[in-house]
């Protein structure tokens, strides 16, 4: 392979770096949520990437199980958004804000 | 010694009473606290009485009873033990204390009967009583400061006793604060004494009081002096006793006039030892008296409150007092000391029973008048005492203060002899007046005087027939009183012969007769307006009652600065500062948290940011690192 | 030579979907481009040496959560464009800083570690022996047994949480922080406006009343038409 790794690990750090971003300006919900998924899987192509380097397939089972556990928590964390929106009628953030002094 | 018993008993009983009668006295009922007060210095009297018959039946040579009690003080080499001590003067002075102070018990009976705080006052009263006998039957300079301290706090109780009267309560602690300058500088003496001789006890003092150096001796004296001024009220500490005369009258008469203002006199009668070894404090001594006579004289010219006048009085002859221990006349000081505590304590239960007779305790003299008529009894007694005061013949005063006179006049000092007379002319001039304005001439009183009760009339009795027949005390220089003290003043100095005596007499005896000769003329006699006068001489009569404005002199000197010092440290450096500094530390914490949990903002992104940066931080740190 | 071209064109796409999602205004506009950046996603496994995750990632992320996603976000409505004023101060300047020193911060450790040079890899083809998934499945069935199992467990309890969360009944009286109205049109701000805020959003008793769920969960008459603020 002709690409270095080092260029899957920086295209990972970036895409990292806009899921974070993307956490802190958006203040819709789901779209908050978008973001951090994006994060996941920035750090999936990360472990990917090392496995192909290091020549063994741990990295590989390891975005495996990240996957999964993703999904799981997509699903959870979608339901509390529904529950939310349903409480509060409202899917922005900013709007939870009285445990403030 | 088995005799010695007797001694420790002096202070006792009063100690006894006073402590019985400040823990249970509220609960007895009627006068019976009076009567027990009154036992207990009766105790106190009769004890000093075995000790003095005891002493006198020892030879002269050996009237010296020393009684330890309890070692008291053991820091490395000063040991203080608590010991007293039965010599011819202390004993002099305990009967006197005792004795008078027994009969103004027995009279403040019936005087404070109507008192809400009986008790407290006749607990009080124990307690001084106490104090005064600890402190001049002391064997050493400690217990005598504890003595001398005690009747300086007992002095503040009693004036003070009438405390919800804002003037008591001043008075009081004016008292207190006055003698206190005198008081410490009392102690730097006591603890000078204490570097010298390496020990307080009087006999191992006075042994090598001789040997001392002048401007040790000086020092030592002055110091010592100094206190004596603060508690016998002489110049310049002499602004609190007229206004001490805000308390109770028995308490002016027994502190202000009979004992506590005469532990000064004691004071330098006993340490005169000290005294004679430095050049000048005698001297020192006696010019302050005379000094201080003469002023308190004029002054007592210019009062119309009979206490007042009566209290300038006192300081008046405190000063002849200390003027005859500065011409070392120290049985004459003693003989003088002794008859002024019955006819000034019978003077100020006069007053008294005045007081009581008219309406609303009135002391103001112009509103009184022609009193001898509706009160015989209480007149008799006062002229008695007065004439006595004055120095009039027989009586006990005319031959005390002739024999201060007179030792003035040997001791060669003409300028302060011829002040003597000058304070003998003022004394009958003052006590003439206040006489004729009080209970003779026109009566302009309000009310229906009559003599007191049975009670306190048979005290006035019993102090005026001591004021007149005293005089058997000590007829002339060699009399008994004098012979007594011989043990403890030294040998009676060179006796001026008999012929040559009556000139002498005869002057102080003419100016007596002169001083009051004016002061009838002027107020009986109706020849003279004197109540016009008044109103003419407004600025002189004013000033001698305000006496010469002493009393406003230190009042803007000293204690407006004081106050005005006090009220910056209170208010600028205790509560702007101080507070300050400390309630802006806790202000400053609060500030802190009122800007640090901005961070709260309750707000999900934010607190996201935050996990951001601080993520960035650690990645930044292992960056660096590797 | 075709990782590299691979590479080279799938990146941008992949970057440049991810900026779009982060800042498309529309949310449903942000879930496509984030199935976009999935797919990319994909193709680099595919080149990393993975064909299994290559296809469990279009089937799974793709297909599945991002449907999800899309699923929620209609069913809630909320594709209302979302307001672009930022109430806290500083937020989007100290996330651009701090995104940006996070990224410089891994490609330096990126560099220290790794190093930017081609280096030689190591031959993956006897890694993939038998195929990836084989390979996998050799890996997966062996030394991670347990965990395999512990995820399968989770995803039960996971669905199991999901329905029993979507079924509660809420009671009107738990809406806490907002009257049945809703929340008022704008966000609060930073910590500059706190009380002006807290005034306009009548609070209810924060006493726990009873969940008794009698009444059952009545939505509000007006729900129809109501879009989210």
């Amino acid at each position: 392979m002709r690409t270095p790794i080092s260029y899957f690990l920086v295209v990972s750090a970036l895409l990292f770096t806009m899921g974070t971003i993307g956490v802190l300006v958006r203040k819709n919900a789901l779209v908050i949520f978008m973001s951090v998924e994006l994060q996941i899987n920035a750090v999936n192509l990360a472990l990917v990437a090392f496995a192909r380097q290091h020549g063994n397939l741990t990295g590989q089972v390891l975005a495996f199980f990240v996957m999964v556990v993703a999904a799981a928590e997509v699903v959870v964390g979608l339901a509390i958004i529904v529950s939310l929106y349903r409480k509060r009628r409202s899917a922005n953030v900013d709007d939870a804000h009285l445990l403030r002094w | 010694m088995r005799d010695a018993g007797a001694l420790l008993l002096i202070p006792l009983f009063p100690l006894a009473g006073a402590t019985i009668l400040l823990l249970t006295g509220k609960r007895w009922k009627g006068s019976s606290v009076g009567w027990v007060g009154s036992l207990m210095v009766a105790g106190a009297f009769a004890s000093s009485l075995t000790t003095f018959f005891s002493l006198l039946s020892r030879a002269p040579g050996h009237r010296l009873m020393v009684r330890h009690l309890y070692d008291w003080i053991f820091a490395g080499s000063f040991r203080v033990d608590i010991a007293f001590r039965a010599d011819a003067l202390s004993m002099v002075m305990a009967l006197t204390v005792s004795g008078v102070g027994l009969l103004i018990h027995i009279y403040s009976i019936a005087y404070m009967r109507d008192d809400p705080r009986f008790s407290q006052f006749f607990a009080y009263m124990n307690l001084f009583v106490f104090f005064m006998l600890t402190l001049v039957l002391a064997s050493n300079f400690l217990v005598l400061y504890v003595g001398w301290e005690g009747v300086g706090l007992c002095s503040y109780l009693l004036i003070g006793f009438w405390f919800e009267r804002k003037s008591a309560s001043d008075a009081a602690k004016k008292a207190f604060i006055t003698t206190r300058i005198g008081d410490s500088a009392m102690l730097i003496g006591i603890i000078f004494i204490w570097f010298h001789f390496h020990s307080l006890d009087f006999q191992i003092v006075f042994r090598g009081a001789p040997g001392l150096a002048n401007g040790t001796a000086t020092v030592m004296a002055l110091l010592l002096f100094a206190g004596a001024v603060g508690k016998s009220a002489q110049l310049p500490l002499q602004v609190w006793l007229p206004d001490a005369m805000e308390g109770p009258t028995p308490v002016s008469a027994l502190i202000h006039a009979a004992t506590m203002v005469t532990a000064g006199v004691y004071l330098v009668v006993r340490t005169h030892p000290i005294f004679e070894a430095s050049s000048v404090a005698l001297t020192v001594v006696a010019v302050v008296g005379i000094v201080t006579a003469v002023y308190a004289g004029l002054s007592a010219i210019g009062q119309d409150d009979i206490k007042r006048m009566l209290a300038y009085s006192t300081i008046s002859q405190l000063g002849f007092m200390f003027f005859g221990a500065g011409v070392k006349a120290y049985a004459a000081t003693m003989f003088l000391l002794v008859t002024h505590a019955f006819f000034k304590a019978c003077l100020f239960l006069c007053a008294g029973s005045v007081m009581h007779a008219l309406p609303e305790e009135e002391t103001d003299m112009m509103r009184m008048g022609g009193l001898f008529r509706p009160m015989p009894i209480t007149g008799i007694a006062w002229v008695i005492s007065a004439a006595a005061l004055a120095g009039i013949p027989p009586l006990s005063g005319f031959f005390a203060k002739d024999q201060v006179v007179a030792a003035a006049s040997e001791s060669g000092r003409e300028g302060l002899w011829i002040l003597a007379l000058f304070g003998v002319l003022l004394t009958a001039i003052y006590m003439g007046r206040s006489t004729f304005m009080a209970f003779f001439g026109k009566p302009r009183y309000r009310g229906h005087p009559h003599d007191p009760p049975a009670l306190m009339g048979g005290i006035l009795g019993l102090l005026a027939v001591g004021a007149a027949v005293n005089g058997l005390l000590n007829l002339s220089r060699t009399g008994l009183l004098e012979r007594f003290l011989v043990p403890v003043t030294g040998p009676v100095a060179e006796v001026v012969s008999g012929p040559a005596e009556l000139p002498l007499a005869a002057i102080s005896l003419g100016l007596s007769l002169v001083g009051v000769a004016l002061a009838f003329y002027v107020y009986l006699s109706g020849r003279f307006d004197w109540q016009a006068l008044r109103s003419r001489f407004v600025g002189p009569k004013r000033a001698l009652e305000k006496g010469l404005y002493v009393n406003d002199v230190y009042s803007e000197a000293i204690v407006i600065p004081a106050r005005a010092g006090a009220a910056f440290t209170a208010y600028v450096v205790d509560k702007r500062v101080v507070d300050g500094a400390v309630n802006g530390i806790g202000r400053l914490f609060t500030w802190g948290a009122s800007v640090g949990r901005r961070v709260q903002t309750g707000l999900v992104r934010s607190y996201a940011l935050a996990i951001l940066l601080g993520a960035v931080g650690v990645l930044l740190y292992l960056a660096v690192r590797f | 030579m075709g990782d590299w071209i691979v590479f080279w064109v799938t990146a941008p796409i992949s970057i440049a979907a991810a900026g779009a999602m982060v800042l498309a205004r529309n949310a449903v506009h942000a879930a496509l481009f984030l199935i976009v950046n999935f797919f990319t996603l994909a193709v680099f496994f595919l080149v990393l040496g993975s064909p299994f995750l290559f296809v469990v990632q279009i089937i799974v992320y793709a297909g599945a959560i991002m449907v999800l996603f899309l699923f929620v976000i209609m069913l809630l409505g909320v594709d209302r464009q979302e307001s672009l004023i930022e109430r806290i101060k500083g937020q989007r300047l100290l996330a651009l800083l701090l995104g940006v020193g996070l990224v410089a911060e891994v490609v330096a450790a990126v560099r220290l570690g790794v190093g930017f040079h081609r280096g030689v890899l190591p031959n993956f083809g006897p890694v993939n022996q038998g195929g990836n998934v084989r390979a996998l499945a050799r890996l997966l069935f062996n030394s991670y047994f347990f965990p395999f199992e512990v995820t399968s467990v989770l995803l039960i309890v996971a669905a199991i949480g999901a329905t029993i969360h979507g079924n509660r009944r809420i009671a009107e009286e738990e809406t806490i922080d907002v009257g049945p109205e809703g929340v008022p049109e704008e966000p609060p701000g930073g910590p500059e406006v706190p009380a002006a805020v807290d005034a306009g959003t009548p609070a209810r008793s924060l006493v726990a009343r009873s969940r008794g769920a009698a009444a059952g969960y009545a939505p509000p008459a007006s729900d129809e038409g109501r879009v989210a603020p």
